[in-house]
């Protein structure tokens, strides 16, 4: 009965966000205070009937209900429990219905968060985001139901995917998904100031903490599952330029532009259009993600098991939210007026440059993401385009990123002298240049890209130190300025990380025998033993592999290699020590016949300091979101309103 | 309990002093380094967008084999790269060659810089050659002021 | 503005549409399937051993007939669905059909021949899987069509269908022959 009860509610919310977003855009339309009224209550029922049925998925994974086609496909009754909870995430129907619940969670929380904000205006974003959750019910009831029974009820499920038995796949998802759906929100803003003609400064600081949000949990989504990628496939990558890693980054490139436009949006009134044309965009490229990794036209490894069906569900959907929203900002931008001029140097003119960069960036990753399914459909042949592709075009696209950085943090709005900004940054420009081109001397192997990327990164650096600086006098730092640097400051330390893994990771590929030893890097390996040991649900053979540093042994570590009983594909489990200037990198291969293994060690220079980057990023985007500004204008505004 | 297990593996290390140091697995690192460049850039066709070079299917292995022995056999990279588009088509490649297909991948995002870069001059030639803002009116001055004293 | 619709605000709604037109072009292809760059190009030559036979076999002996080169093995799945349809054609016509038993151990290719039935004229072994790769191999089974020149004309990848069969195996092998 639970498995009926969570298809019943999906029912019940599919019926509610019909609902709410006809009455949410109806009343704020007609100025119907009651109608209006409703919308709040509406957009937290939702998420609860969501919730709802949810949890009875839930409940069918953890009491192994394998009468329902999903959780026998995607549990085992061996599977550790922590992994069945997360097993409901782990295939296509379940994710989608994380993806809606997590959707219901953002428009409940607008409902609940912006007591402040004038009703019209939350009544609107409301409506909007519920459209796009009726769109989503209606793809999971119709092409991707969850409940679906199996009769006769399966006596053991298939399990799921042994990759996916890690604890990535508990917190990878959740955190990915929020950061896609929250575009959602400054999405809802935009269409909701589109519909209402009422586009100002008080709407970029209304949708400025949601977008900081939502871009938060994108970025540590994607660092997370760039991490669960490098212990656990085996071969030490972080960043493959898979599909569906696109389909991530290409959204975090947009709302990355987004973040810093509605800056300028917000302080000068300009870039109206442009700040509502990047929100509806990072919205649909997530969209477009969603496309890309469920309807199966591109392969990629983290793919679900696709349906052309799906795929013709989800494209019509596209083109009706994204379709709908660009004919509305082709029809209504024009009508807004665009204030705030500036002069050549400015720290207008530097935010603009960032835009520019950063949009064209996403647009080549788009373009080669999307380029192979081009080429087949005008039946010109099947091609492939993969990491040499996106390394070529995208660093030649973000080095005049980083280089610009500085000069825009440390200009002035409107205008500034750029004798005054030579004159400040001179030094800077010289140290940085001195420390690139030391740096891969003292690593004893000098590399051009790795002078550049340790310049540009001491070059940003700098400007971050002597502004923190600058500022020291100021009775009280406000938050978003450190946001500020602290962001910039995580991108100077994940251009390092990436440098020096890119120019300095040694690679060994050895056969071992026990009692055998390995020096790398001055670090002495040595096999102690193999042995089988015995897991919940797979068996392992695990290596004791012991290191040295000059003689002193320092540790041990403990590569697998995992047969799952219900898998034929076995599992690599590398084994990593961490440290903040290298990780040492193990993992098991074949055996080789005479007792002895094929191992692969690496040594990864500063690799940690991407995923610590990608942190600090994160950091300073809380940092931004929580200037007290947000709550205390917007405390005005409703009075004004 | 921790330092007895250090002693025990430094006595068993001391102990064994006849193991030898690893050998690498490919008998020719050379070969091997030249391998790994030039399959790490081919795709492994019965996978799920995997390299040659990471890839543990069967194919994959025979690949790495032919090419192996191709280079043994004294080719060079281009060569060995167009054996295997003749086989299996410029799919194998990630690095597509630039063709009358691939020239809107090749040059696009060189040609959406330069639409940006336009796009940016003319923006900024506008706005700098508008006239600055009006002064700012009694209730535009009063916000700032309390603004400032927040 | 003189205009409420401004031909610049227009340009992201037209980028999109074509975004969207072939992405629904996109959506009837299947991306695993990969086109053979050798169609319309020589049979690669090859001399192999027989299945149980001390002759050997080479596709030259076969210049002046049409043919079909069926790569098969007894550890691969999707053979045993198209077996019956591959017996089925060898009663029916007389076209030669020619089995590679690739990368298979010659006992358990010869059990399954003896077990299922040998619909082939005559089996090539390919036991390292050399001739596969200068053939494409990438997945077993697959059908090449040679013509009387020795030229491949067609590949069938993955299993034949009847539907592939009668639509476009049958007719295409009518039209070599004239």
């Amino acid at each position: 009965m639970i498995p009926e009860l969570g298809h019943f509610s999906l029912i019940v919310a599919l019926c509610l966000s019909l609902f709410l977003s006809f009455f949410s855009l109806a009343g704020a339309q007609r100025g119907s205070a009651l109608w209006i009224a409703l919308s709040r209550p509406m957009a937290i029922l939702l998420f609860l009937t969501v919730g709802l049925s949810f949890v009875c998925l839930a409940y069918a994974f953890i009491t192994n209900d394998f009468s329902v086609l999903y959780v026998s496909q995607h549990s085992n009754s061996q599977l550790p429990v922590q992994y069945k909870l997360s097993a409901v995430w782990g295939g296509h129907e379940g994710s989608l219905l994380l993806w809606v619940l997590l959707l219901t969670l953002w428009t409940a929380a607008v409902a609940v968060f912006s007591q402040r904000l004038p009703d019209p205006v939350v009544s609107r974003v409301l409506g909007v985001l519920a459209l796009v959750v009726l769109g989503f019910l209606l793809f999971i009831l119709l092409t991707s139901n969850p409940f679906d029974r199996l009769i006769p009820a399966a006596t053991e499920g298939r399990d799921l995917n042994p990759l996916l038995q890690d604890p990535g796949l508990v917190y990878h998802p959740p955190m990915l998904y929020m950061g896609y759906v929250g575009f959602s929100v400054a999405f809802a803003f935009a269409i909701a100031a589109l519909i209402s003609g009422k586009l100002d400064a008080a709407w970029a600081r209304w949708s400025r903490p949601w977008t900081l949000a939502a871009w938060i949990f994108l970025t540590l989504g994607i660092c997370f599952g760039s991490h669960w990628a490098y212990y656990e496939l085996g071969w030490g990558g972080w960043w493959f330029w898979d599909p569906v890693e696109n389909a991530s980054f290409m959204p975090w490139l947009m709302g990355t532009a987004l973040i810093h436009s509605l800056v300028v949006t917000e302080k000068r009134g300009a870039f109206k259009r442009w700040t509502v044309l990047l929100a509806i965009s990072a919205f649909s490229l997530s969209l477009l993600g969603t496309f890309i990794v469920r309807s199966g036209v591109l392969t990629s490894v983290h793919a679900f098991a696709s349906d052309p069906k799906r795929g013709i569900f989800v494209l019509i959907f596209l083109a009706f939210v994204i379709g709908g929203s660009l004919t509305l900002f082709a029809w209504r931008a024009p009508k807004v007026g665009d204030g705030g001029t500036f002069k050549l140097v400015s720290r207008e003119t530097f935010l603009l440059v960032n835009n520019v960069l950063l949009v064209v960036a996403a647009a080549s990753v788009l373009l080669g993401t999307i380029y192979p399914m081009v080429v087949d459909a005008m039946n010109m042949g099947k091609i492939s385009v993969g990491p040499p592709y996106f390394d070529l075009v995208f660093v030649p696209l973000m080095l005049p990123l980083l280089l610009v950085l500085p000069l825009g943090t440390a200009s002035n709005w409107k205008r500034d002298k750029i004798w005054q900004l030579i004159k400040d940054l001179r030094w800077d420009f010289v140290i940085a240049l001195v420390v690139g081109g030391v740096t891969p001397v003292l690593m004893g192997q000098f590399h051009l890209m790795s002078a550049v990327g340790i310049a540009v990164a001491a070059w940003i650096i700098l400007a971050v130190i002597k502004q923190l600086w600058a500022w020291r006098k100021m009775s009280q730092i406000p938050s978003w300025f450190w946001g500020m640097q602290l962001a910039h400051f995580g991108l100077a330390l994940f251009v390092i990380g990436v440098t020096m893994v890119k120019s300095y990771e040694l690679e060994r590929d050895v056969k071992m025998g026990p009692g055998d030893t390995l020096t790398v890097d001055g670090t002495t390996f040595r096999l102690v033993g193999i042995e089988q040991v015995p897991g919940p649900n797979y068996s392992a053979v695990r290596g004791t592999v012991t290191y040295a540093n000059n003689g002193q042994l320092d540790g041990q570590l403990f590569p697998e290699k995992r047969s799952y009983f219900s898998s034929a594909m076995p599992t690599t489990e590398a084994a990593i020590h961490s440290s903040l200037s290298r990780d040492i990198y193990v993992s098991l291969g074949q055996p080789l016949g005479d007792g002895s293994w094929s191992m692969r060690v690496y040594v990864k220079p500063f690799v940690n300091w991407i995923w610590g980057g990608c942190i600090f990023m994160a950091l300073g985007g809380i940092l931004a979101a929580s200037d007290k500004r947000y709550r205390i204008q917007a405390k005005r505004e409703k009075k004004i309103a | 309990m921790k330092t007895l297990g250090t002693l025990l593996i430094a006595l068993f290390m001391s102990v064994s002093v006849l193991a030898k140091e690893a050998t690498p697995v490919a008998r020719d690192p050379v070969t091997e380094a030249r391998l790994i460049d030039l399959s790490k850039d081919m795709r492994c066709l019965v996978c799920q967008n995997e390299s040659l070079a990471a890839s543990d299917a069967d194919l994959a292995k025979d690949l790495r084999d032919q090419i192996r022995q191709l280079i043994n056999q004294g080719k060079t990279d281009k060569e060995i790269t167009d054996y295997m588009v003749q086989r299996y088509g410029n799919f194998i490649r990630y690095k597509p060659p630039v063709d009358a297909t691939t020239y809107a991948l090749w040059f696009g995002p060189f040609l959406l810089l330069l639409v940006g870069i336009g796009v940016l001059i003319s923006v900024v030639r506008k706005r700098n050659s508008q006239s600055e803002e009006a002064p700012l009116s009694a209730q535009q001055q009063q916000h700032a002021t309390e603004l400032l004293r927040e | 503005m003189k205009k409420s619709i401004n031909f610049w605000y227009v340009i992201p709604l037209l980028v999109f549409i074509g975004l969207v037109a072939f992405m629904g072009l996109g959506l009837r292809h299947d991306p695993h399937e990969v086109p053979s760059p050798l169609i319309n190009k020589s049979a690669p030559d090859f001399t192999l051993p027989q299945l149980g036979k001390s002759e050997t076999f080479s596709p030259h002996d076969l210049l002046g007939q049409v043919w079909l080169l069926n790569v098969w093995a007894s550890w691969c799945v999707s053979c045993r669905d198209e077996h019956p349809i591959l017996l089925k054609f060898a009663r029916d016509y007389s076209v030669p059909l020619i089995g590679l038993d690739y990368k298979d151990r010659p006992q358990d290719g010869e059990g399954w021949v003896t077990n299922y039935g040998n619909p082939y004229t005559k089996i090539a072994v390919d036991l390292d899987g050399r001739v596969g790769i200068n053939y494409g191999v990438y997945g077993v089974p697959e059908t090449y069509v040679i013509d009387k020149k020795g030229v491949i004309r067609y590949k069938q990848i993955g299993p034949i269908t009847e539907d592939a069969l009668k639509n476009t195996l049958l007719p295409l092998i009518k039209e070599l022959q004239q």
